[in-house]
């Protein structure tokens, strides 16, 4: 391998690698307690919403920087009609699901409608809908806590006593069920490796090299399986990672896949090239943040699900939570560049200093500051290795 | 001399790939207006760069000697602190402060913690009487025209106690009677001593105004012209600016066959999208046949980009008006999308801003205009576009580490090729290279050459815009010429010559 391929393996696995060495540094620190399954389990359970922000901020970061600061208020708003409809006025749970997304998607399209078609600037826009949208769930719920009771829609949505998948099989301490699904994800993974190599052989396209491949299969069915193994000591799949799991994947496939995902990098990469190549750009704007509401209203559930209630409070600094996981998983402030694999390095990067610290016993205000220190330690990394690529 | 206030001696500067200056001399007298002359790209701005600090000591060769003794400027305010001022072609002044503001910005009155205010409006007033503005100094400059606007750049220089002003194509958007004033002015202030370089394209001006005039061409001095010794005609200036060898710069064109006409424009009319009672296109009417180089010839700023960029879908300007006319049929492009639909294309002359995503790869810059091609149903097939591009690389011969490489690590001439690719993947009948060979070296160019002569051999027709004179000779079959949004002229190119060219393009000129 020569120097530049090094270089450049090096620069996209930069995260990856320092996963691996906080996750070990905090092991060491917590003396292996990290580790446990429960908190193992706990990480995805308490940051499925980072996850699933995260992943609609990237889009609206690709088109150029631009944020959303109102995801935090949207997630509230949106959690407060939903325990209001289901609780309240008795409506089924999944009517309440579809009227919820529903909400989310056309608060999106409002904010988007704005930036997009009248290029009010996204950070003013989103700044109101911070405001207007905080405001309306106090409103909504007249300042109080509305408690959810309804079971289904909490297991599902990742909440309560029993939130995991349930174990077929029946043994003490073990669940079966989610260890066989990782190995299943496993053979899934390696099924589609090999299938995609012979195809690119047939047709003669340029293949990465097999030991390559290999050795990246290995490492990634060794983390999955781990993983597994560890949440199912515990006490299996989270129902909120399947949830995590379907966003992510989709994502992850609009992103690197599809046309349209290709128009997100190109506005972000140059505005004024893409429109000169015949693509309505201020869709893509739209789009975007419409996607954003959509998603706020995906974490708005889960989070009144995981706390059993909606409160005017919730959601606060979300959208930081967002923000902070897409810039440490290495889409650029200007941007054009990142993937929805790295915004989920990124999150979990958060979510295992935030565990860390806290099994540490380290004062919440001190996690605020070295959280503060690790995101703009990334972005500067970002902007330094850019600067001196020129 | 012993009169001299400045002497620029063997000046050399290169840009990566590009040697601008080539051992320039300049030698300015005091108290006379010097005019500098050129084609787009002689190197006329570069040299006034040198001379103020913008690109700094040390990044040149050569020496510059001013007032007797040898300058090193690292910055703008070293050659301001001597007294050289350079005004800018684009106005440098803020819209949303007030004249005076503009004036002192950088050079306040009063202590840097207390901005005296009095002051500065007082010394603002004094220095428009001068200039002859009538205004008051708390006018905010968004309100002023261009033609008062320019002025007030004057006596901003004025104001830093300027001793050479360099006005960089000052009447370049002024209309007659304001660049008659500005003129005017010019001379007054000779009068009082004041040492001044203007730029221009307009050779009736410089021969109004100035006392001597240097000839640049391709980086190198030409000659320096005197008005009492010498014929300044503009034919003479004209004869020194475009006096340059036509060789076998270009590559042969074999069996011509031009057929039906491909695309014709009628009656094109645009404005201004931010100024909007300007008009930029005015009534223009061309045409290009299958297998034909076309060539629209001009100087900077004659509407030509504007014309290609409101064709290709409106992507310039306000108030479009004319028709379009595709293999005889008339429709109506009314964005991008259906422009490209109608197989056309636009190569833009700033690949970097409006043509390629530079922080991404080769690969997905080439297929980005015609993306329907390498997908199914929105699903992109990575390896049919992996596959794309790399046909195009070996095609064009596109010299990089693989298709993977980004477009922004490349050399000017291999990102015009794949700027190139990404147009000729789209499949057009017509293309419109809008400089097509700016700032690439001369091997490069003559790949882009042959490129343009397989494409017409093709069948498709290629529309060339290009302010190098002898390429558009070398390479078309007629060209059109332009001047302030208007068609002046269409000549074969077997039978004009460049200086017929040039002076057509200045004749035209008002003012």
């Amino acid at each position: 391998m020569d120097k530049t391929k090094l270089n450049e393996g090096m620069k996209k696995y930069t995260m990856v690698i320092a996963l691996l060495f906080v996750t070990l540094f905090f092991t060491w620190q917590t003396g292996g307690k990290l580790l446990l399954p429960q908190n193992v389990s706990n990480l995805i359970a308490q940051n499925a919403y980072v996850f699933v922000l995260a992943t609609g901020m990237l889009l609206c970061i690709l088109t150029g920087g631009n944020i959303d600061l109102s995801v935090g208020s949207v997630v509230c708003f949106v959690g407060a009609i939903g325990a209001k409809l289901m609780e309240s006025m008795g409506m089924n749970p999944v009517l309440a699901v579809i009227v919820m997304l529903v909400i989310g998607t056309l608060i999106g399209a409002w904010q988007g409608f704005w930036i997009a078609f009248v290029r009010v600037p996204p950070f003013i826009v989103t700044l109101a809908g911070m405001l207007i949208f905080r405001g309306l769930s106090n409103v909504v719920l007249n300042g109080q806590t509305e408690s959810i009771t309804s079971k289904g829609f909490i297991k599902i949505f990742g909440g309560g006593a029993d939130c995991y998948i349930p174990d077929v099989f029946g043994i003490e301490e073990f669940n079966l069920t989610s260890m066989l699904l990782g190995v299943l994800a496993c053979v899934i993974y390696v099924i589609i490796q090999v299938m995609g190599r012979r195809n690119r052989v047939k047709k003669g396209y340029a293949t990465e090299s097999l030991s390559a491949m290999i050795a990246k299969t290995v490492v990634i069915c060794a983390v999955v399986l781990a993983f597994t193994y560890k949440i199912s000591k515990y006490r299996g799949i989270p129902t909120a990672l399947i949830w995590v799991l379907i966003v992510v994947l989709v994502y992850g496939y609009i992103t690197s896949k599809t046309t349209t995902g290709r128009h997100f990098y190109a506005v972000g990469g140059n505005e004024k090239a893409t429109k000169l190549s015949g693509i309505n750009t201020d869709k893509v704007y739209f789009l975007a943040y419409c996607n954003m509401g959509f998603l706020a209203a995906l974490a708005g559930m889960l989070t009144i699900a995981r706390m059993t209630s909606a409160q005017p409070t919730y959601g606060q600094n979300y959208e930081m939570d967002a923000i902070g996981s897409c810039f440490i998983g290495g889409a650029s402030a200007y941007g054009g560049v990142g993937t929805v694999a790295g915004v989920i390095i990124g999150a979990v990067l958060m979510g295992v200093i935030n565990l860390g610290m806290s099994i540490m016993g380290v004062d919440a205000n001190y996690q605020r500051v070295v959280k503060g220190f690790v995101l703009l330690g990334a972005v500067i990394f970002d902007v330094v290795s850019k600067k001196r690529n020129k | 001399m012993a009169n001299s206030i400045l002497e620029m001696k063997q000046i050399t500067k290169t840009f990566p790939g590009v040697k601008a200056l080539d051992n320039v001399n300049l030698q300015v007298e005091k108290g006379e207006i010097h005019a500098l002359v050129g084609e787009n790209g002689a190197g006329k701005s570069t040299l006034m760069n040198v001379l103020s600090g913008i690109y700094p000591y040390g990044t040149y060769e050569g020496e510059i000697l001013y007032e007797g003794e040898v300058c090193k400027f690292q910055q703008i305010k070293d050659s301001e602190s001597k007294g050289i001022v350079i005004i800018h072609q684009e106005l440098a002044l803020i819209p949303y402060m007030t004249i005076g503001e503009n004036m002192f910005l950088g050079n306040e009155r009063g202590s840097k913690f207390n901005i005296s205010w009095s002051e500065t409006y007082g010394k603002a007033d004094e220095y428009l009487k001068i200039v002859g503005l009538k205004e008051s100094s708390k006018t905010l400059v968004k309100d002023l025209g261009i033609g008062k606007q320019q002025l007030v750049e004057i006596a901003k220089a004025l104001a830093k106690d300027a001793k050479l002003l360099i006005l960089d194509e000052p009447t370049a958007s002024l209309n007659e009677s304001d660049s008659k004033a500005l003129l005017d002015l010019l001379l007054q202030l000779k009068k009082k001593g004041l040492t001044s370089i203007i730029i221009s394209h307009k050779l009736n001006e410089i021969s109004y105004v100035a006392d001597r005039i240097t000839v640049i061409r391709d980086g190198s001095t030409i000659e320096t012209l005197d008005k009492n010794k010498d014929c300044i005609s503009e034919s003479r200036i004209i004869k020194g600016m475009v006096g340059r060898e036509l060789t076998d710069r270009f590559p042969k064109r074999e069996n011509k066959e031009i057929g039906a006409i491909a695309l014709e424009i009628k009656d094109w009319n645009v404005y201004h999208p931010l100024y909007t009672e300007r008009k930029v296109v005015d009534h223009v009417s061309m045409y290009v046949r299958k297998g034909e180089i076309v060539g629209i010839s001009g100087l900077m700023g004659a509407g030509r980009t504007e014309l290609a960029m409101s064709v290709f879908g409106k992507s310039y300007g306000t108030n479009i008006t004319g028709s379009i006319e595709i293999h005889g049929k008339e429709v109506e492009l009314k964005n991008v999308k259906a422009a490209i639909q109608h197989k056309l294309a636009y190569v833009t002359e700033d690949r970097k801003g409006n043509g390629l995503i530079l922080s991404n790869s080769i690969k997905k810059n080439t297929t980005m205009a015609n993306m329907e091609e390498i997908s199914n149903h929105t699903v992109i097939d990575k390896d049919k576009e992996y596959h794309v591009a790399c046909d195009y690389v070996k095609k064009l011969r596109t010299k990089c580490s693989s298709v993977e490489q980004n477009a922004g690590n490349l050399s000017g001439g291999n990102q015009q090729k794949v700027l190139l690719a990404k147009w000729m993947f789209a499949n057009p009948d017509v293309l419109i290279l809008d400089e097509p060979t700016r700032g690439i070296d001369v091997g490069a160019k003559y790949e882009i050459y042959s490129i343009m002569n397989q494409l017409v051999a093709e069948g498709k027709s290629v529309i060339m815009i290009s302010s190098e004179l002898p390429e558009v000779l070398g390479m078309c079959d007629r060209i059109y010429v332009m001047n302030e949004g208007r068609i002046v002229g269409m000549v074969q190119a077997e039978d004009t010559s460049q200086e017929e060219i040039m002076s057509c393009i200045l004749k035209s000129s008002n003012g």
